[in-house]
Order: structure tokens, then sequence, then C-alpha cells
């Protein structure tokens, strides 16, 4: 049964990517594209990788379709421009020649599902045995993502980081009215039913965002998740109520500390752990039994993800938003 | 044929890779290239979360006496790598949206045109 | 904090980042970025000391063993390339304070020193480290960083130039992360240590080969060696001049290394022998050193002139590696450590006139040489490093190089060799005729020479080229044993 449905996924995966390539509406691209990713989440879902599957949901089929969109709404036509049929050998001769190795790669791969090969027996089962008894978490992601390779996870925080700072110095510049004082955006809906359901929907976002922010440990999710999920609230907020609206909520300048802020906080654990005795990000030493300093360090560091995560998002948000207006 | 279906997420996310791959390198359209980065991107994801799947596993999170899980380390991984690949496609958008706003067009051969006939 | 040191050198600059750009405006984004680079530069000095004089360091990042944890694994090698980054890094940020208000935005200043940061500690991330997929996390760092600060450039063509390298980078990136997953399906373990004691038992295996295969792919790509460098010469040339010099001087370096890292210690003794890898790194240097030489002659922009000859000297570094020998990966590193030097003294040079005179095409340069003679003196002597006349830090990489060619019997790669130098002798002369021969297109128009900030790192890089052209035991000393570390098998 699991495999029908696996195979029947990949099938209808191959034929979105073939939709992709195919088709010169940009506007039905994005679609398939977000078709495409939310198709691999489900499959990643039926693949046990819980966590995965929840980001790659909130981030191929929300954050970078919205983010696409975004960038499409600023061009009026929406047709790309056929391409040059002398054009396709060389990258056709390219592609096929990459994929043939890899097939070729594939002949000796592991089958799937063997719980013989190597990354089954080798360091993973490390985790799966010892993370109980070692972090005190019971979501093994959680324990791998947040302690044994939480300098990963800090070098991921500063990739999404460094993914806000070139933004802002993208499309940071030149923007002339950036709160419209009382004047009603004509472009916001004022559909009444719209802004109560948003009003009650809202607090109910953002309500489960600590959820999954503070339950991660426990089942999946986490402060990237969470802080996806947070600025979704305030992303529908602005959508219903304007732009303007939303930044007086958040200003510019408490949005860059924050994203300075998450950072700062899981860089700072692992210097307060240098401080205690312990070698960088090694939370044993923050309290005095090993389980409650792990829990300590992965609860900070994970709100550290949170936060820079949910303020970057909404800083990209607000300077593509910024750009269409102006 | 034992192979096919004992390797079939593995030579579907190569052929997905490529469609993607073919994108990036064959269109000319500044947003299409990036939904093929992405595609392409997504697909590599798929490959190394079948590497984690264990017969008869369950999602990794501890249960008691639950024995078999599903490998962790992939999942932790492509976590970061998402991550990573929205972080690019935030960057790559944000370029297009200023070369539109500088050349008034996101289709390559337009802009190399501007730029030899300076 | 002794035993921190090589998780200080990545981790300061990290957190020094966000402060950055939070800082109000005015001139202390700029201080504190200094004083991280010149604080870098102390650390990786004393890492470099420390591992000469006592053996190899582990740094067990969250106190996890490996290979369950990731480690920090720093010898001789990742030693003098994070010594080259953070050398550079505090030689460039000086020059960076003028330049950057010259060309950059007010407003952007915060925020553009906060990105050099970030570039400076992917880079530096990138070379401490011994876990494969935590390189592809700071090799992301540092290629979003320069991404965006290679747009921040002042003319138009900077964003396409920068679109064009995200492109080709990330698909770089992808192919080495697709390289890293079937290496782990067979091995399963990223501990590079791990994979070189678990990779001798799976090298028959195709997988083990296409994943190889892959990695070196994607590394050639960041690395810009040819027919893969597309992205290079507009990428240097569109960037503001600062941002140029940094990633001239470190960026290519750290991509080699990575390349001689996987190549020599992460997989066994002789795969490059035994495959085809060896003869491949060999035609791809030959033809970039006269491709990039040939069409570093056309240009009449000088940063582009300046890349394009970047090319050709990435294709001597790949014809040493090639070699698999002892004396070929230690040309090739001393080749890496000079390149830094002249190509950074030249872009700072070519950086200097830009800020005097607001462009850089040969007809600019008319005249410039007696108006501007101490930039002009840093171009000649560097300019002379980059042909390799002895005397020059030059002439001691292409000795090495030819001596390892000659090692192998290789007599086309010995012509190769002096063809190179030959056409150098070209490029480097036309920038000369124009600065010093041509007359100037408006003799009134005074130009001042540079300002002193920018001038004095420059002759600190121009210096360095005389001194390592004499002094040979520190290079070639450090690079040899170096070349050991990695494991290249003696001959």
């Amino acid at each position: 049964m699991d495999l029908l449905i696996d195979i029947s996924l990949l099938t209808f995966l191959a034929v979105t990517a073939i939709g992709i390539i195919r088709i010169t509406n940009l506007f039905a691209v994005i679609m398939l594209f977000a078709i495409f990713s939310f198709l691999s989440a489900t499959l990643f879902m039926t693949m046990d990788a819980v966590d995965v599957a929840l980001t790659e949901a909130a981030v191929g089929a929300g954050i970078s379709t919205v983010l696409m969109l975004a960038t499409l709404a600023l061009n009026k036509d929406h047709n790309e421009k056929q391409p040059d049929k002398n054009r396709h050998w060389l990258p056709l001769a390219v592609v096929l020649t990459t994929g043939a190795v890899l097939v070729y790669g594939t002949l000796d791969l592991p089958d799937f599902g063997d719980p013989a090969s190597a990354p089954q027996t080798h360091v993973a089962p490390h985790y799966i045995e010892k993370a109980i008894e070692e972090t005190g978490v019971p979501n093994i992601v959680t324990a791998v993502l947040a302690s044994y390779r939480g300098f990963d996870t800090l070098g991921e925080v500063v990739v999404i980081f460094t993914a806000g700072i070139a933004v802002l110095l993208l499309l940071g510049g030149r923007r002339e009215d950036p709160l419209d004082d009382g004047a009603k955006d004509k472009r916001v809906p004022q559909n009444l039913v719209l802004r109560i359901v948003s009003k009650i929907v809202i607090p109910v976002i953002m309500l489960f965002a600590l959820y999954v922010q503070f339950h991660g440990d426990y089942g999946p999710g986490g402060g990237f998740q969470a802080g996806v999920i947070m600025s979704a609230a305030i992303i529908l907020y602005s959508l219903v109520f304007g732009l303007g609206a939303a930044e007086r909520i958040i200003p510019k300048s408490v949005l860059m500390f924050l994203t300075s802020l998450g950072v700062l906080i899981f860089a700072g654990v692992g210097i307060a752990s240098l401080f205690l005795g312990g070698n960088y990000l090694n939370y044993s030493v923050l309290a005095s039994s090993q389980v409650a300093g792990q829990h300590i360090g992965i609860l900070l560091v994970e709100l550290g993800v949170g936060i820079t995560v949910f303020a970057v998002m909404l800083t990209i948000f607000f300077a593509f938003a910024g750009r269409e207006r102006s | 044929m034992d192979f096919v279906v004992s390797h079939y997420n593995y030579l579907i996310a190569i052929f997905l890779m490529m469609t993607g791959f073919y994108t990036v390198i064959s269109r000319g359209n500044l947003v299409k290239k990036i939904v093929g980065l992405n595609i392409f991107q997504v697909s590599v994801f798929l490959i190394y979360i079948s590497l984690s799947t264990v017969k008869d596993g369950v999602a990794p999170i501890y249960v008691e006496g639950v024995k078999v899980y599903s490998n962790p380390l992939p999942h932790v991984l492509i976590l970061t790598a998402i991550v990573v690949g929205v972080a690019t496609t935030a960057l790559g958008l944000a370029l297009v949206v200023r070369i539109k706003e500088a050349y008034g067009t996101i289709e390559e051969d337009e802009i190399h045109s501007q730029d030899n006939s300076l | 904090m002794w035993d921190h040191l090589s998780l200080l050198l990545v981790v300061t600059p990290l957190i020094a980042a966000p402060l950055a750009a939070i800082l109000p405006f005015g001139r202390v984004p700029w201080a504190l970025a200094f004083l991280v680079a010149l604080a870098c530069a102390v650390m990786a000095g004393m890492q470099l000391w420390t591992i000469l004089t006592g053996g190899p360091i582990q740094y067990e990042l969250g106190g996890w063993a490996p290979p369950w944890g990731i480690v920090y694994r720093i010898d001789e090698v990742n030693a003098l390339v994070a010594m080259i980054v953070s050398g550079i890094a505090a030689v460039a940020l000086p020059y960076a304070l003028l330049s950057a208000e010259n060309e950059i935005e007010k407003h952007q200043i915060p925020l553009f020193y906060s990105a050099v940061l970030l570039c400076l500690a992917g880079l530096l991330g990138i070379t401490q480290t011994g876990d494969i997929f935590n390189l592809f996390v700071f090799l992301e760092i540092s290629s979003l960083s320069s991404y965006a600060l290679i747009s921040l450039g002042n003319r138009r063509q900077a964003l396409t130039a920068a679109y064009q390298y995200l492109i080709m980078g990330t698909l770089g990136a992808t192919f080495f992360l697709i390289g890293v997953g079937l290496i782990y399906s067979q091995t399963g373990t990223l501990n590079m240590a791990d994979l070189a004691a678990r990779l001798p038992e799976a090298t028959g295996l195709k997988t083990v080969h296409t994943g190889f295969a892959f990695i070196m792919i994607g590394f050639a790509l960041k690395l810009a060696l040819f027919p893969l460098h597309l992205w290079l010469p507009n990428a240097y040339t569109y960037a503001p001049s600062v941002v140029t010099v940094f990633l001239a001087a470190t960026a290519t370096k750290v991509a080699l290394y990575v390349i001689l890292r996987v190549l020599f210690t992460v997989f066994p003794d002789g795969f490059v022998t035994n495959t085809p890898a060896g003869d491949l790194f060999l035609m791809a240097g030959i033809l970039a050193v006269l491709s990039g030489s040939f069409r570093a002659i056309y240009q009449s922009n000088v940063k582009k002139l300046l890349a394009h000859s970047s090319v050709a000297q990435i294709g001597y570094m790949a014809i040493g590696l090639s070699f698999a020998s002892v004396a070929g990966v230690t040309a090739s590193i001393i080749h890496m450590f000079n390149h830094a030097l002249m190509k950074g003294a030249l872009f700072m040079a070519v950086g200097a006139i830009v800020y005097r005179v607001g462009a850089c095409r040969m007809e600019h340069l008319h005249g410039l040489g007696r108006q501007m003679p101490w930039t002009f003196g840093a171009i000649i002597v560097a300019g002379f490093s980059l042909i390799g006349v002895p005397g020059t830090a030059g002439f001691v990489s292409k000795w090495y190089l030819v001596l390892a060619a000659l090692e192998q019997q290789q007599w086309i790669v010995v012509a190769v060799i002096l063809f190179g130098s030959l056409l150098a002798v070209i490029y480097v002369g036309k920038i000369i005729e124009a600065l010093y021969f041509k007359q100037a297109t408006n003799p009134e128009l005074a130009v001042e020479e540079a300002p002193f900030l920018l001038l004095a790192p420059t002759w600190i890089l121009v210096f360095a080229n005389i001194y390592f052209g004499f002094d040979t035991d520190l290079t070639v000393g450090v690079a040899e044993r170096a070349a050991q570390a990695l494991g290249v098998a003696a001959k």
C-alpha cells in the first residue's frame, strides 16, 4: 500500500515537472511549482520524514511561492518568451550526460528501505539508541538538529540572516512612504467577512506557531517552522489590513533588531558554554545535570532560530511588497 | 525489473533533478530559472530522504518499545538544505526585481542585447 | 580561551555580523569589522604557529565526539588557508573605509560591513571544519553574502553578474550536495576523517565514483576552473572595488583548498591517478591558462583584464594538483598563497584609480602613471609578480610549478607555463603602456595621488610580493608540509 502511494506520488511529480518545463505562462508555472512542492512534502510524509514535510510545505508551497508571485506581480507580461529552438541542443546534451552518470551511480545504491545499508548501520544508530538518554529529547530529529549537529543549525540561522541582509541591501533603499498615514491603501480588500474571519484566524495561527515552537522536543516542529508560521500570521494581517498597518505593529527598526537578536541568542548560548568550561555549544554544562543542561540549551537555541526566521521572513516580505507599491 | 522497483524513488528523483537542471540552463526567463533551481534542489532532497527510509520503520520520534525508526540524520541535513534553498530563492528573486527595474525586462537575451548596444 | 582559538576564529566574525547590522550609522560598523578582521588575522597566525610546532588540532563542537558531532580539524593546510583569508581581510578592511564610502550608498554601509563579516565567517568556516556537510552550510553563508556584495556595484551589470553567479554557484553547491549524499549512502558518515577511514573499502563502487565526480564538478564551479569559469569575469569586473579585492584574493583559494582536501585526504591514495580526474584537471588547467591569458590581452577594462588573468592563474593551480605529487601540490599551494598577494595588490591599485577617476577602462588610464606614481609603482611590482619576474613571489610559484612538471617529464606543460608567462608580459605591458606611455586625453585635468588609506594596504601587499620572492623558507616550507599533511602519496 505504501509503495503504491509512493509510486503514484512520484509519477504525479514527474508529470508536474514536465508541465513546468513546457508551459510558458509564468503564473501557471509558479502554481505548478507550489503543487510540486506540496506533492514532495506529502512524499516526505509517507517516508516518515515528518519534520522535513512540515518545513517543505511551509517553505516551498508557502514562502517561496509567495515571493515568486510577488516578483511576477511587478511584471506586466506574465508570459515567458518562446525559447529559441536552436538553443536546446547543448543544454539537452549536458542534462542527458549528467542524468546518465547519476543513473550509473544509482546502480550500486542500497535498495530502497534496506535496513542493512551503511547509513542505517553507522552513526545514525547512535542517535536512535542514545539521543533520549544523552539529551532527554524524544524527537530524535530535534536532538540531532539542535545538539549533536547544533553548529550546522547555527550556520543555518546565519544563512537566513544573510538572506535578510542581502534582500535589504537589494530592495531596502528608496522607499518614500513607509507608512501611508490614514490613507487607505486602494488594493486592500474592504470585505467585512474577510476582515472578521482573519481577526479570528490570526490569533489561532500565532498560538499554533507557539505550539510548534515549544513542542518541537516532543513532536515535529521547532524554531524554524514556528518562525515561518508566525510570520505567516503577520503577512496575512498585512494582506487584509494593508502593509502600512502591519508595519505600524512591527516597525522596520524592531525587525532589524529581532533579526540580529536571534543569531546573537544562538551564538550567545555557545559563548555561555565556553565560560562554563565546556566546548562551544556544549549545553551539558549549562545546568547541574547533563539532561537539564541540554534541555535549557535546546530551548534557547530553538528560540533564537524562531526569532531570526520570523524577523527575516517578514523583512523579506515587506521588502518585496514595498517594491510592488512604489 | 527488481532493480527498477527497488530503485524507483532514485530513478524518478534523477528524472526530476534533470528537468529542473534543464530548465535552469535552457530557459532565458530569469523567474523560470529560479523555479528550475528550486525543482532541482527539492529533487535532491528526495534522494536524501529516500536514503533515510527503513522498511517497517516509523518517524524518528522516540516511543517506548518501538525499535525500528527511519534514519534521522538525512532529515536533519535536508531541513538545513531547505532553509538554505529558500534563502537562495529570496536573494535570487530580489536580484530579478532589481534587474527588471534596471533593464525593463527579465529575459536574458534582451538584457544581453541592451548591454552590448552600449 | 587558548583551547578555543580555532573556534573563535570563525565565531568572532559570525557574532560581529549581526552587531554591525544594528549599530548606528557612521564609521562604527567599519571599525568593528576592521577590529574583527585584525583579531582573526592574529588568531589565524597563532593557530598556524601552534600547528607548525605542535601538530594538528581537533575541536569537538557541542562537546560531542566525532563522528556523531561536528568537529573542527586543522592541520598545516587549513591553517595556511585560514591565514591567507584572514590576513587579506585585515589588509582589505582599512582599504574598504574610503573605497566603500566612495562606491556604496551611505545608508547601506552598516549592512555592507555585516555582509563582509558574514563572507569572512563563511570562508573561515569552510577552511576550519572537518565535517563535509558543515562545509556546505558555511559555503552557502559565504556564497550568499558574496552574491549580495557583488550586486552592490554601481553599474547595472553588477546585478546581472550577481544573478549569473547565484545561478552557477547554486548549481555548484547542489552538485556538491548530490555528491555528498551519494558518498553518505555507502559510508553512513559525514566526518572527513571517518570518510577517509571507510572509503577505501568502497572505492570500487559506481556510486562512490559518481559522488566523487559531482563533488569535484561542484567545487570546480566555485573555483571557476575552465570551462566552468563563465561567472567570474563579470562578477569581478562589476563588483565594488574592495569586494573584488577580497573575493579575488580569498574565495577561489578556499574552493581550491576544498578540492585538495577531498582529492587527497578524504579519498584514498591512488584515487586521483586511477581515475580520469588527474588528466581532466591537467587538461582544464592547460586550457584555462591559454584561454584566460588570451582573453586578458583583448580586454579594454582593466578589472576585466585582471579577472581573465585570474582564470589563467587558477589554471596553474589546477595543473599543479593534477600531478598528484608532493612537488605538484606544493607548487599549487605556493601559487595559491602568492596569487592572493599579487591579485590583491593589483585590484587594490586599480580600485585606487577608480577612486580618483571613477572608471578603469584603458582610455581612462592614459597618463595617470605620472600623476599617481605610488599607484603606478604598485601596479608595476605586482604586475611583475604576476608575470613571474625573478625577485618577486610570482617567480617562486612558477619555478616550483616548472620543477613539478619536469619531475613528471611533462614537457608540454612546461611550454604552456612559459607561454602563459609570455602572454602575461603582454597584458601587464598593456596596462603599463596605458598608464605611462599614452598621453592623457585631457592634460589640464589634474588627478591627485590616491589617499594614504588606499595606498598603505596596497603597498603592504606589494612588499609582501617582494618579501616572499626572496624569503622562500616560509611559503615553500609550509606548503611542503601542507602537501604532506594532505596525504599526497610520496613518490
